[in-house]
């Protein structure tokens, strides 16, 4: 059970990174928050086969990891997680596309594995977005922009008491495993019949924790509102890093800018 | 008038599964008072307390603070009079780092940012746990955790302190730091616990529960010298006033 632990500690270093003091971390939540959005539905809405003009958007990612200075292996990481989900998502495409979209010499490449393909390289960067926008931060004030962008606020409300639900579930699941695993004496124990029993009692287990947390909340003036101690307001500053990655956004999204830059380079050097 | 008051009328509460937790128990705890309310496992010590805020809500009979009514529109008021520390720490700390978990109350309360960072500062300082505002609750000793968990309370202002097993699951050093702490508050403290000793030395005034009703309500020196009340209500003296163990496991030898 040593990884579960290990995971939900990892998880709570992505909110702890969150209180850094970089340019980025201290941009008002809402900014950051309209940023990504713009970002992923830049990303999402190429062809699916679309590839070259994919990469340019790496600029994003990279450029705030330097600046809010979070570690990007751990970033890496963390996407890294998600990545198997992707390729099971995207299993079938070599399968049931089988046009030769590409020929290189005598290998021909299907239009399976081009979407594949690019539907990790999309995975990567909306993946990798939404970790950036959580680590610089933090959960409870994206919850905090949503709902000032107009998100009714129990929807917000529910975002973070999943989010606080995850930490309580895998507690629970860490010490009952562990329970099990040493009474099971190294074998299968009983096997998938106590996993049923299991599944049931950390459900109830994990609902009376919730309950214990939200009086404890209740108790220090919880009213369905989430305060963050950073106070920001959406100044200057903002409106610039704003308008400027949606103009970039867009720009990528409009023009094939590897192409162009291609066509310069050619153009300066026949 | 004073907030510092805690009374309970004809408090009744009866479990949805239709158990009875707690049947017609009243009292009066005045203002600088250091109450305990004490009683074996199941006696309705913590279902008592969780009333004491409007955790839960009494099936019959009322809660007053002070002057006020404990309903559902004065609860906000009686959450921030009433400062209530529970038993297990990990329960009550829930935000990434210490200092967002101790801001959490008064941020709640309306407060702006500079007076959220000075009650922060001096509820943690007054705990001693300064040095720890930076860390997440989770990499802290249970001992620590105690301390920051009250220090989250204490960031509120309340006037009053109600504390379930406060010492449970401490190292005897943590638990003795602890008593010193709360022997400084000049709150009106109420505790629940089944450590005696920490009653003996923290409370002048004991309440004993028993199937949910109260069996006495007394001075703690006289309470804990009445034998047989003790035994009825499944309890015993305070370690410190049974006498030197080694003579006591010298008398035992020599029964017949």
């Amino acid at each position: 059970m040593i990884s579960i632990n290990a995971a939900v500690i990892d998880l709570k270093r992505l909110d702890l990174l969150a209180n850094g003091d970089s340019p980025i971390h201290i941009l008002d939540a809402r900014a950051k928050v309209l940023v990504t959005f713009v970002f992923i539905i830049s990303v999402v809405s190429f062809d699916r086969y679309e590839l070259a003009r994919l990469l340019p958007f790496f600029i994003f990612p990279i450029v705030m990891i330097a600046l809010s200075g979070l570690p990007p292996i751990y970033i890496v990481q963390k996407i890294s997680l998600i990545s198997p989900l992707v390729l099971m998502v995207g299993l079938f495409n070599p399968v049931f596309d089988r046009t030769v979209m590409y020929q290189i010499g005598h290998l021909g490449i299907s239009g399976g594995w081009v979407s594949l393909l690019s539907l990790f390289i999309r995975s990567l960067l909306t993946v990798g977005a939404a970790f950036i926008l959580v680590g610089t931060t933090g959960f409870t004030a994206v919850c905090q922009a949503l709902e000032r962008l107009g998100i009714p606020q129990i929807f917000a409300v529910q975002l973070l008491f999943l989010h606080r639900y995850i930490f309580a579930l895998a507690d629970e699941i860490s010490s009952s495993s562990r329970a099990r695993e040493l009474r099971s004496c190294g074998k299968k124990g009983l096997g998938v019949a106590s996993f049923g029993s299991l599944a049931g009692h950390l459900l109830l287990r994990t609902w009376q924790r919730a309950e214990h947390i939200h009086t404890a909340m209740l108790a220090r003036g919880f009213i369905g509102r989430f305060y963050v101690q950073r106070q920001s307001r959406f100044a200057a500053s903002e409106l610039l890093f704003m308008l400027g990655w949606c103009i970039i956004f867009i720009a990528l999204h409009s023009f094939d800018i590897s192409d162009i830059l291609g066509g310069l380079v050619t153009g300066i050097f026949p | 008038m004073s907030h510092h008051i805690v009374e309970a009328k004809n408090l009744r509460h009866v479990y949805p599964d239709g158990m009875i937790a707690i049947k017609d128990v009243s009292f009066r705890i005045t203002h600088g008072e250091s109450v305990a309310i004490i009683g074996a496992n199941g006696a309705g010590k913590s279902t008592l307390l969780q009333h004491l805020n409007g955790c839960l809500i009494a099936t019959a009979g009322q809660v007053r603070i002070g002057d006020t009514l404990l309903t559902k529109s004065t609860l906000p008021d009686i959450r921030r009079t009433v400062g209530m520390v529970f038993q297990y720490p990990d329960d009550q700390l829930f935000m990434p780092t210490v200092f967002e978990d101790v801001a959490f109350g008064p941020l709640n309360l309306g407060l702006s940012g500079e007076e959220v960072d000075r009650r922060v500062a001096e509820a943690l300082e007054r705990v001693g746990a300064g040095h720890l505002q930076a860390k997440p609750p989770y990499h802290l000793s249970g001992g620590e955790k105690k301390r920051v968990a009250i220090a989250t309370v204490l960031a509120m202002s309340p006037d009053i302190l109600v504390m379930d097993e406060p010492t449970s699951g401490l190292d005897p050093f943590a638990r003795r730091q602890l008593m010193y702490l709360l022997q400084e508050f000049q709150h009106t403290k109420i505790f629940t616990s089944h450590d005696l000793d920490m009653v003996m030395e923290l409370c002048e005034r004991t309440i004993i529960l028993h199937e949910g009703a109260i069996m006495a309500d007394g001075p703690t020196g006289e309470i804990f010298r009445n034998e047989a009340l003790l035994t009825a209500c499944r309890l015993e003296k305070p370690f410190s006033m049974q006498g030197c163990p080694l003579c006591r496991k010298r008398a035992d030898t020599k029964k017949p």
